[in-house]
């Protein structure tokens, strides 16, 4: 027992969908279900509380000290209000207020993160999972997440903790340093920040990479990149690779599926960019909305233009959630068509994701050809790559490779 | 099933006083009267929305603190006028039966200085028991229970009491509720335990919306009100206030405009408050909050403020609420009866 979270048993595990607390509690219920790849934490404390319904009252209070610590960024303004510099959005936030997010607050002029420190969701991952294929391929990530979001994409898989305001959330206090225990104990080399949006929950973030860091343990994160460039440099500026989404190639799109902003988050991929951070793209594929050669194209082109040909891109697979329960799983060929269309425009790297079995999961060397990281599910199954090279023609492949 | 009438001021006057003496002359515990079917609702073609603006100059002691009986009178005339009853017991018999649970949604955001006052729901809920409401009948909530404390309110869950407390007891609905634009989940304490809903919100600014009045306060009734204040709230309060769990259990609005603020909300701006000392009470939430909202408008021009438009934050919501798509009610102010009491 520690921090208040029970470890019941380490599994192998392949579960092919993000952790949401519907999904975490049907796993911490199936102990037995060992299946391929993988380690997975069962975590009882977490998520049980709330019995998979995500209905209850939850057990924690929005006065509850230990999870509120003072924003890092904000501007103060007159009458005691505040504005928000964490994400594009830029909220003006009265006194008793919340940002966009539900997760922050102004009290009294001053504006505090109500999740430092509040876990609602832990698991350990492959790092497969995230998707990040060309970072510390086969290891797993203690990942975990508060509740919020800074965006509302009408598709979210997570939609029951991301957005949640975090008292109604089940959740448990795990300070940074416990985090880096939690990953150093379990042999995870990665702590990921993932499954809501760690955007809003920067604060705990920075302290936790830190406190991994220290331990000999990396961060990774997997975030929507809608963020104000300075809170970007700081917050991500700490971690050692970054998963974006890149939910469309339209500023429509993002405004009526997303309600957010394209521009903002291709602005982060290129200071990422020059950050030097190593940084995944992944796509998810929307039929109708967000699949046409255009859109791909554009995308594909913007990319080689902006960050270069060899950065991973990923056409996921979308599953029908939450508000967008009308339309149908992307076809296969629509993510064939997309992936070929990327191909043509020079990119590398470009998967097909949440297609199990499918051979475009695999990475190939862009010279030769030859297959060099083969993956099954989450699991990598194979890895060639030596010394960060093709073993057949010494081309270099991308990406950080090894511990 | 019977219309309300638009009054003159002396004919809300004379059934004013005609029900104060009825009650002065039993005590207040008159024999129930069958119950009316309320037939006021905005959108009949040549009908307009009443909306009763109820004031007492003298709502306030010498200490400043309203006084109760005061504020029960004042409630009794604004319930008389509003459903044109001789007599308060009837018009209350006329919204709720006995055997139905009736809640009432208040606002606690703005703590003790601008929240529902606790004397108007006393009120309300005296007078729902003597029309036949049962005390653990009623339910008095918001969406947090400490909210509901600092506004002065005791909390009480179980026995035979008039019941007080948050979403934050008993939860929200696992299944979103959805409506254009909104997805949400309810609270519990609408879907679960209440046949007919009170809405009671207090005559609010909103630095973001506008303002904040009857429509705007069921953003306490979702579990995801901070998703819906970008665009000044438009067109998600209107968009909210059509789902069925909300709109078929909606009985009225009384407004509490003892206390409002028309700088600065919704938080407590004690420099920017005013004592209004009325009530506002509509079966139409769209006429209220575009009654509100003017109140808010001369309040300000009094104190040499822009308007809310100039300010760029005007509630465009309101005539989204009206729009064609919604038909929650009225903003057009020839369609309006604005009855003061």
């Amino acid at each position: 027992m520690f921090c208040g979270l029970e470890v019941q048993e380490i599994a192998r595990n392949q579960a092919g969908s993000p952790l949401d607390r519907r999904s975490f509690l049907k796993c911490a219920l199936a102990s037995g279900a060992a299946l391929g790849g993988g380690a997975a934490l069962e975590l009882a404390g977490v998520a049980q509380p709330a019995a998979g319904t995500g209905s209850g009252a939850a057990s924690g209070t929005q006065d509850d000290a230990r999870f509120t610590v003072e924003a890092k960024f904000y501007q103060k303004l007159a009458e005691r209000k505040i504005k928000c510099k964490l994400c594009p959005r830029e909220c003006t936030v009265g006194d008793k207020e919340r940002g966009y997010c539900g997760v922050r607050e102004n009290r009294g002029g001053v504006y505090y993160t109500l999740v430092h420190s509040r876990v609602c969701a832990a698991h350990i991952d492959p790092v497969e999972k995230k998707p990040l294929f060309h970072y510390l391929p086969g290891s797993i990530a203690f990942s975990l997440a508060t509740a919020g979001c800074n965006v509302n994409c009408k598709f979210c898989q997570n939609w029951d903790i991301s957005q949640s305001r975090p008292e109604q959330i089940p959740a448990e206090y795990i300070p940074p340093q416990r985090v880096a225990e939690i990953a150093k104990q379990y042999s995870c080399p990665t702590i990921a920040y993932t499954y809501s949006e760690p955007v809003i929950f920067s604060e705990f973030l920075m302290d936790a990479a830190d406190a991994g860091h220290e331990a000999g343990v990396r961060s990774i994160v997997v975030s929507n990149g809608y963020m104000q460039e300075e809170a970007l440099k700081t917050a991500y500026g700490k971690m050692d690779a970054v998963k974006i989404d890149l939910k469309s190639f339209s500023e429509s799109y993002y405004r009526q599926v997303v309600t957010g902003q394209l521009k903002p988050v291709l602005n982060s991929l290129v200071t990422l960019r020059k950050m030097n951070k190593w940084t995944e793209i992944v796509y998810l594929v929307l039929p109708t909305l967000n699949d046409s050669d255009a859109e791909f194209r554009g995308l594909a082109q913007w990319v080689k233009a902006n960050l270069g040909t060899d950065v991973p891109l990923h056409f996921t697979q979308f599953h029908p959630e939450y508000l967008l329960k009308n339309l149908p799983i992307t076809p296969v060929p629509t993510l064939e068509r997309a992936k070929a269309i990327a191909d043509a425009e020079g990119l590398h790297y470009v998967y097909i994701g949440n297609v199990p079995g499918h051979p475009a999961q695999n990475t190939y060397c862009p010279k030769c050809g030859k297959m060099l990281v083969e993956r099954v599910g989450f699991t990598a199954s194979q890895m060639l790559i030596r010394k960060n090279s093709c073993p057949f023609c010494q081309h270099p492949i991308p990406g950080i490779w090894h511990a | 099933m019977k219309t309300v009438r638009n009054g003159s001021r002396r004919d809300f006057l004379r059934q004013s006083f005609a029900g104060a003496a009825l009650l002065c002359a039993s005590g207040g515990a008159e024999a129930l009267a069958a119950v009316e079917p309320v037939a006021a609702k905005s959108g009949a073609a040549g009908a307009k929305s009443r909306v009763v603006v109820a004031h007492d100059e003298l709502l306030r002691g010498a200490d400043l603190k309203v006084d109760s009986g005061r504020m029960l009178a004042l409630l009794d005339r604004a319930m008389q006028a509003m459903l044109g009853q001789d007599h308060p017991l009837e018009a209350w018999k006329s919204l709720a039966s006995p055997g139905e649970t009736v809640s009432l949604k208040v606002n606690t955001l703005g703590g003790r200085g601008i929240s529902t006052n606790v004397l108007l729901v006393a009120a309300i809920c005296e007078r729902l028991q003597q029309a036949g409401v049962r005390a653990s009948d009623i339910i008095v909530w918001d969406r947090d229970s400490n909210e509901l404390e600092r506004a002065g309110f005791h909390l009480a869950m179980g026995g035979e009491r008039v019941q007080c407390y948050g979403t934050d007891r008993v939860g929200y609905e696992e299944n979103l509720a959805a409506w254009g634009s909104v997805g949400s989940r309810l609270s519990k304490i609408l879907t679960q335990r209440s046949s007919a809903l009170i809405n009671v919100p207090v005559l609010k600014d909103h630095d973001g919306a506008g303002v904040t009045i009857a429509l705007k306060n069921m953003y306490g009734v979702i579990h995801n009100p901070n998703k819906y204040h970008p665009d000044g709230c438009n067109p998600y309060v209107a968009d909210l206030n059509m789902l069925p769990e909300i709109r078929n259990r909606m009985r009225l609005t009384i407004c509490d405009a003892t206390t409002a603020i028309y700088e600065g909300g919704p938080g407590y701006k004690p420099e920017h408050c005013w004592n209004a000392n009325s009530l506002l009470v509509s079966q139409d939430p769209v006429a209220l909050d575009h009654t509100g909202w003017q109140m808010i408008e001369r309040k300000r021009a009094e104190k040499g403020l822009k308007t809310l438009e100039a300010e760029k934050r005007a509630p465009h919501y309101i005539a989204t609420a009206a729009d064609d798509e919604h038909r929650l009610g009225t903003n057009d102010p020839k369609r309006i009866a604005i009855v003061e009491a």
